[in-house]
């Protein structure tokens, strides 16, 4: 019966794997073909992914304010985002005389493709994973930390001082909050004594670390929602693109294709950190146990483990879209001081206390 | 594990193969989407229309501008801090077999790095406004 | 082997590639950006020797922390195109005969390596991170404990260079 709910990916990935072993002998070529398809999978999945994330955007930003959002387009304007997706298409890509034009390029590209290898190592579901790298945590943090220099470099080639001074708080910004961050992962790190995602995942099957961790693993639960809100440069965080003070921020000279990419990039980013916060945080795809009531614990099993995933992830893009509508805009000396006054002291105690947790062993 | 790319054996450099693939997959999905774009979007370019935004009126002075130092040292003292993170990595994945002379030697590495933090904060390098 | 070899020669390609780019463009930013792909190519050749953990920090630390600070201090600057100061002959004169100096000490220096004949070519499982943390704390904990020390002084320095001590005028 759970076989048979359990349609999910890795019955087909196998299956795929079995067809693709008869028809190519050569290994190498046979990996190299199966790794291809991946990419192209993730791609494949990628372009609804960011399609339903806009349109969610639009109506969690709607139905914080009490309005209705897109409902023109498609039924219950589903369809909006795909309209405005075929917009930006048609749209002239400008680039402006005075900008540094291989360089104006070149910065919407290394932060798409930065935010897209980011998404590798991600555990979807059950058996279902592109790569599974052994040392995947670290792999995310050093690769998301390459965004900022696409960032940097898209505000000093555009030759305007909006991009100039938005591409340099949002700098200061990512890598600040960026150490925030690497210490909360090295929390769960510390508890599972592995950096592989498979591996940290499966240490959950008896309960999420936000549950059996007790308060150090919620602090930094916490500490990495808000980090990575900041590190993605969203609101309340988002002061690198103040319209009041910076029309767009790095991004204000880009139009079309080129500007779609950057937000292309800020919702694989998002799907990524809240992803990312699952998987370290709610165990992944793995399904909420309560101790010994077996009955229940059975009737979770039966939930597939790739709803599982994704219904954390989108309820973690929930809670980040909705703080967009919550509070105010942060301004930069309140962001750099609650990074580096507040979240930075408050993780690095609480690596030691984690630490001390887990040397004792007091965690379930 | 049980992925796509079921033969291979952890912990070697044929691990990183998929990495380059993916690179490769991502760089031609962004150049194409760019280059559609570039095909098929309308191609009237102005003087007027090139010119840098500044808010509707002719661009003052020169956008290369010097930045506040205070950036700069947020960038130094990113650079120092990310290093500590760094050297939790190892820690964090070994602290068991290393026990209580391990930790010692990390609560001591962390005490000097929140020495040096105090030293910050007191000196007023994150203060803002002056 | 062959792939390994051909992903060898192309690392190769790149990082000396991208390194002459560093040295021989005018934009400083576009230097920054070649020295970003240097070290991309450097951490290839690291996990080409299995060195995993390197790589990564590799990538970490210099292509994400430093050249970040180094994108700062290029804007910081004034970066006009038309004050790009003219070097005279004699500093030229003299960068030549300091580099020439360096290559050829570097070289003597690559002779003896190779007489020691110490080149691996197989990878190993040393660079792996598990053992590179039991090494660290185990038999190098002194020296971790002095790098330590060193970001402190680092710390310091940065104080004393960035945060000017400012005089504090009574306007009345």
């Amino acid at each position: 019966m759970n076989q048979l709910l359990e349609i999910s990916f890795s019955s087909l990935a196998s299956s795929i794997h079995s067809w693709l072993s008869s028809a190519i002998a050569n290994a190498t070529i046979l990996n190299v073909v199966e790794m291809a398809i991946a990419g192209v999978c993730l791609l494949v999945f990628l372009v609804p992914l960011c399609f339903v994330l806009g349109y969610m955007e639009r109506k969690v930003a709607a139905f914080m304010q009490l309005r209705l959002g897109p409902n023109r387009v498609g039924p219950k304007g589903t369809l909006q985002i795909v309209a405005d997706t075929v917009k930006l298409i048609f749209k002239e890509g400008l680039t402006p005389n005075a900008s540094d034009k291989f360089l104006f390029n070149l910065a919407p590209i290394i932060v798409v493709v930065v935010s897209m290898l980011v998404m590798a190592p991600i555990a979807f579901a059950k058996n279902f994973q592109l790569w599974d790298l052994n040392i995947g945590v670290l792999y995310v943090t050093s690769i998301s930390s390459i965004a900022v220099i696409g960032i940097l470099m898209a505000g000093w080639s555009s030759y305007n001082k909006y991009s100039l001074l938005g591409a340099m708080r949002s700098g200061a910004q990512i890598v600040s909050y960026e150490l925030s961050v690497g210490l909360s992962i090295i929390s769960i790190v510390i508890m599972t004594g592995s950096l592989k995602i498979s591996d940290i995942v499966m240490s959950q099957a008896d309960g999420w670390w936000i549950f059996k961790g007790h308060l150090p693993i919620f602090i930094s639960f916490v500490i990495f929602v808000i980090a990575s809100t900041a590190e993605i440069n969203r609101a309340p965080f988002d002061l690198s693109e103040a319209e009041q003070e910076l029309t767009g921020g790095f991004h204000t000279e880009y139009s079309g294709m080129k500007f779609a990419m950057f937000l292309l990039a800020e919702y694989i980013n998002l799907f990524v950190v809240s992803a990312m916060a699952a998987t370290l945080f709610l165990g992944g795809w793995m399904p909420f146990h309560i101790g010994h009531w077996e009955a229940f614990n059975h009737i979770m099993d039966f939930i597939p483990s790739s709803l599982w995933f994704l219904g954390k992830t989108f309820a973690i893009i929930f809670i980040i879209m909705q703080f967009r509508w919550t509070f105010p805009r942060l301004r930069v000396d309140q962001l750099l001081n609650l990074e580096w006054k507040y979240l930075l002291p408050i993780s690095m105690v609480n690596i030691i206390l984690v630490t001390i947790m887990a040397i004792m062993g007091w965690y379930l | 594990m049980n992925t796509l790319m079921l033969a291979v054996e952890q912990s070697t450099p044929i691990n990183y193969l998929p990495v380059v693939l993916q690179l490769l997959v991502a760089i031609g999905f962004v150049i194409f989407m760019v280059g559609v774009t570039h095909l098929l979007g309308p191609k009237r370019k102005t003087a007027d229309k090139l010119i840098n935004f500044e808010s509707g009126i002719p661009q003052v002075g020169n956008a290369r501008q010097p930045m506040a130092i205070k950036y700069f040292l947020v960038a130094i003292l990113f650079v120092l801090f990310d290093v500590e993170v760094i050297f939790f990595y190892p820690y964090a994945i070994n602290f068991k077999e290393l026990g209580t002379e391990g930790f010692m030697a990390v609560l001591m590495f962390v005490a000097f790095f929140l020495c040096g933090f105090i030293y910050i904060i007191k000196k007023g390098a994150l203060e803002w406004e002056e | 082997m062959d792939l390994f070899e051909a992903i060898f020669w192309f690392l190769t390609a790149m990082a000396i590639g991208s390194a002459l780019g560093v040295i021989l463009s005018r934009n400083p930013i576009n230097s920054v950006l070649f020295l970003i792909a240097t070290f991309f190519a450097i951490s290839g050749h690291y996990i080409l020797m299995n060195a995993q953990f390197l790589a990564i920090v590799n990538i970490i630390v210099y292509a994400g922390a430093i050249m970040v600070l180094f994108l700062f201090v290029i804007m910081l600057m004034n970066l006009n195109a038309d004050v790009e100061p003219q070097k005279s002959r004699l500093v030229q004169f003299a960068g030549i005969i300091s580099g020439g100096i360096l290559f050829l000490l570097i070289l003597a220096a690559l002779r003896d390596m190779k007489a020691a004949g110490v080149i691996e070519k197989t990878a190993t499982d040393i660079g792996l991170m598990k053992n590179l943390g039991k090494t660290l704390f185990q038999n190098y904990v002194f020296p971790f404990e002095i790098s330590s020390v060193l970001f402190l002084s680092a710390m310091i320095g940065a104080m004393v260079i960035g945060k000017k001590e400012t005089l504090v005028i009574d306007k009345n």
